[in-house]
């Protein structure tokens, strides 16, 4: 009796598309190696005759190498002891060599096996035939061709699942890639194809005198969209939604609360002019779902449609490849690129994004530094806004410490952080068109996890804003800073109070200074120190979540000293 | 017949892999991906100053850190 499918194969040949097939489970599938990086569960059929599907890391050996080559090669371990399991092993068409390796690993592990023949549209594409059959009768186990993307031959797969055998191919371990030459030999054949311009184009991505400039042109419009997304989305649908259906609802439930008690307050917050404004309003139903949903929303939508999409077409690894150099100044490889260049959009995804690195320390450095050195647009415009008067004689000084604060402090932060940056070593996939579908699922599925995940920390922050306020203790903080800041950073009493909003929400922040009167060299020392002392908010509960509580600390300190440092020396320098 | 180091090979070049310098994870780890002794691989591209190396080993593309690269040889 199966209990068990186990999906194993080299990374990056479509498992967790395949799983999502089996089992309607949606999971993250991308164009680069390791995606999943976790194992991931979900089921087929139903009551008695219910299987679980295990979307294991992808490995190319059963001599783990990496923490995720372990992890798969640890379940299947647990899996042959068990004797309830069969393996799914996925197979690229268009590798057959590389991936065969595994799959002889695979045959002399004591569980039955069925081969799903992936990519195989691809691989005729590509001009390889593969004679199945032979390739059957070779090994001894079930092979299926599938496409999984499309779905085709799924059906077939699962109505073969259970002749799944244990192979009866065998050879010497120290002649496996003879082996592997030899069926390869026998089953596969080549149709010699030229260069297609897609190949040459792709070609022309990676080398360093085209495809530099070539990435400079994807990065700008990669971020171009993104802003015209979001902006547009806000504009267009949230606001309004806000403004006219939203306040006039949320108006009738103050009228019954009742202005100016508690519970007013941590529900509705502050009513400015007698009405609801939903950027200084705080409270839970007001400022607190606006921020999230109103403004940061749209954003999300933005950054992961652009990111899914190059995630799929396989520009990633080319461009970690281009910009590897560049990222080593700071300590990180080429892929940190992105997670930096999207959080010039929002710091929230931004901070998301890290997860495109393998190790603790490079996620650090990175989500760090962003959080250091890269204004988020709310943010940015403000700036803008505030210091464009003064032309670039404002704006050059802000923007300028600021690119020196993330090289400087992303080379300090290279040399005292504890942890290995590996070099770069991957597989680069080929160009693939998008699919539409996937795509779609894809991005609804982040949106999913963002409101499910980071919405609820958004109230709750806003919830304790209010209880902070009422207790007094943020006045209380504001008065024992104050001498700080007017001191070291040369900025009014009156700054303190922009800077504690800014815990809150920066663009905000930055709009109180407008009022109180500061002279150029406060206006771009506020705007500098506010960008660097401290997340904000719905950032800071996204760092929180994916650096744990012991490195948000370690961060916050680098943080608020380098905020200090910076700010201390405009003050001097100005 | 030319032995060299991948990292010395110009962009477009073929050879064919005589050995990698390292421990045996190293090489397991390249082997896994098809750099091992015997395979054929061309070279793609080079990225300035010591920058990752991009080769085709079979229909596989490969970026391979300048540091790994250093230590895997070919004969042209």
């Amino acid at each position: 009796m199966i209990k068990k499918i186990l999906l194993i194969g080299n990374p990056n040949v479509g498992k967790s598309v395949i799983f999502s097939r089996l089992t309607g489970v949606r999971v993250i599938a991308s164009n680069y190696p390791g995606t999943t990086v976790e194992f991931c569960r979900g089921c087929i059929g139903s009551g008695a005759e219910k299987i679980d599907v295990v979307d294991v890391p992808g490995t190319y050996s059963l001599d783990p190498t990496s923490p995720a080559e372990r992890v798969a090669v640890a379940m299947l371990d647990r899996a042959v002891e068990a004797k309830d399991s069969i393996a799914v092993n996925v197979l690229d068409a268009t590798n057959l060599e590389r991936n065969l390796n595994l799959t002889l690993q695979l045959l002399k592990k004591d569980i039955p096996v069925i081969v799903a023949l992936n990519l195989w549209d691809e691989a005729k594409h590509i001009g390889i035939t593969i004679d199945v059959n032979t390739l059957e009768k070779t090994l001894g186990v079930p092979i299926v061709a599938t496409v999984a993307i499309t779905g085709e031959g799924i059906k077939e797969l699962v109505n073969r699942l259970g002749d799944a055998a244990k192979g009866e191919y065998s050879y010497d371990n120290d002649e496996r890639w003879h082996e592997v030459g030899r069926i390869v030999d026998r089953v596969q054949s080549i149709k010699h194809k030229h260069h297609t311009v897609g190949e040459r184009l792709g070609d022309l991505t990676i080398h360093p005198w085209t495809g530099i400039p070539i990435a400079f042109v994807i990065l700008f419009l990669l971020f171009f969209v993104i802003r015209f997304i979001g902006e547009g989305l806000i504009a267009y649908i949230t606001e309004p939604f806000f403004g006219n259906i939203w306040a006039p609802l949320i108006m009738q439930v103050s009228r019954v609360i009742g202005p100016g008690n508690l519970l007013h307050k941590i529900i509705i917050g502050e009513l400015i002019d007698g009405a609801i404004d939903f950027q200084q309003s705080f409270g839970i139903l007001t400022t607190g779902l606006y921020v999230p949903i109103g403004a940061v929303l749209p954003y999300i939508f933005a950054f992961y449609l652009v990111l899914s999409i190059l995630e799929d077409t396989g520009y990633l690894p080319r461009l970690a490849v281009l910009l590897d150099n560049t990222l080593h100044i700071i300590g990180l490889h080429g892929m940190a690129i992105v997670p930096m260049f999207l959080a010039a959009g929002c710091n929230v995804p931004g901070v998301l994004a890290t997860r495109i690195l393998e190790t603790k320390r490079e996620r650090f450095i990175a989500a760090t530094l962003m959080s250091i050195s890269i204004p988020c647009v709310a943010q940015t415009a403000m700036i803008t806004g505030l210091l464009g008067k003064y032309g670039a004689r404002g704006l050059f000084p802000v923007f300028a410490t600021l690119i020196v604060v993330w090289l400087v402090a992303g080379n300090i932060l290279r040399l005292l952080v504890k942890g290995e940056s590996p070099e770069i070593f991957t597989e680069i996939p080929p160009y693939r068109l998008p699919h539409l579908m996937t795509l779609i699922k894809k991005v609804w599925m982040r949106i999913h996890w963002f409101l499910h995940e980071a919405v609820p920390f958004v109230l709750l922050g806003v919830f304790a804003v209010n209880i902070l306020y009422a207790l007094g203790v943020i006045t209380w903080l504001g008065n024992i800073t104050g001498p700080i800041t007017t001191r070291l950073l040369g900025l009014p009493l009156k700054a303190v109070g922009a800077l504690l909003i800014g815990f809150f929400r920066k663009d905000i922040a930055v709009g109180m200074l407008a009022p109180l009167g500061l002279t150029l060299k406060q206006l771009i020392i506020a705007s500098v120190v506010l960008t660097m002392y401290f997340p904000c908010i719905a950032t800071f509960v996204v760092l929180l979540k994916e650096l744990g509580i012991v490195d948000m600390f370690k961060a916050a300190f680098v943080m608020i000293s380098s905020a200090l440092i910076v700010g201390g020396l405009l003050n001097v320098i100005l | 017949m030319t032995e060299l180091r991948l990292t010395d090979m110009q962009a477009g070049q073929t050879g064919k892999v005589t050995r990698v310098h390292g421990g045996h994870g190293f090489r397991r780890r390249l082997e896994a991906l098809g750099m091992r002794p015997g395979m054929k691989v061309t070279k793609v591209s080079g990225q300035i100053m010591r920058g990752p190396i991009v080769v085709k080993i079979g229909n596989t593309q490969i970026a391979i850190g300048f540091g790994m690269a250093y230590r895997v040889f070919v004969e042209v």
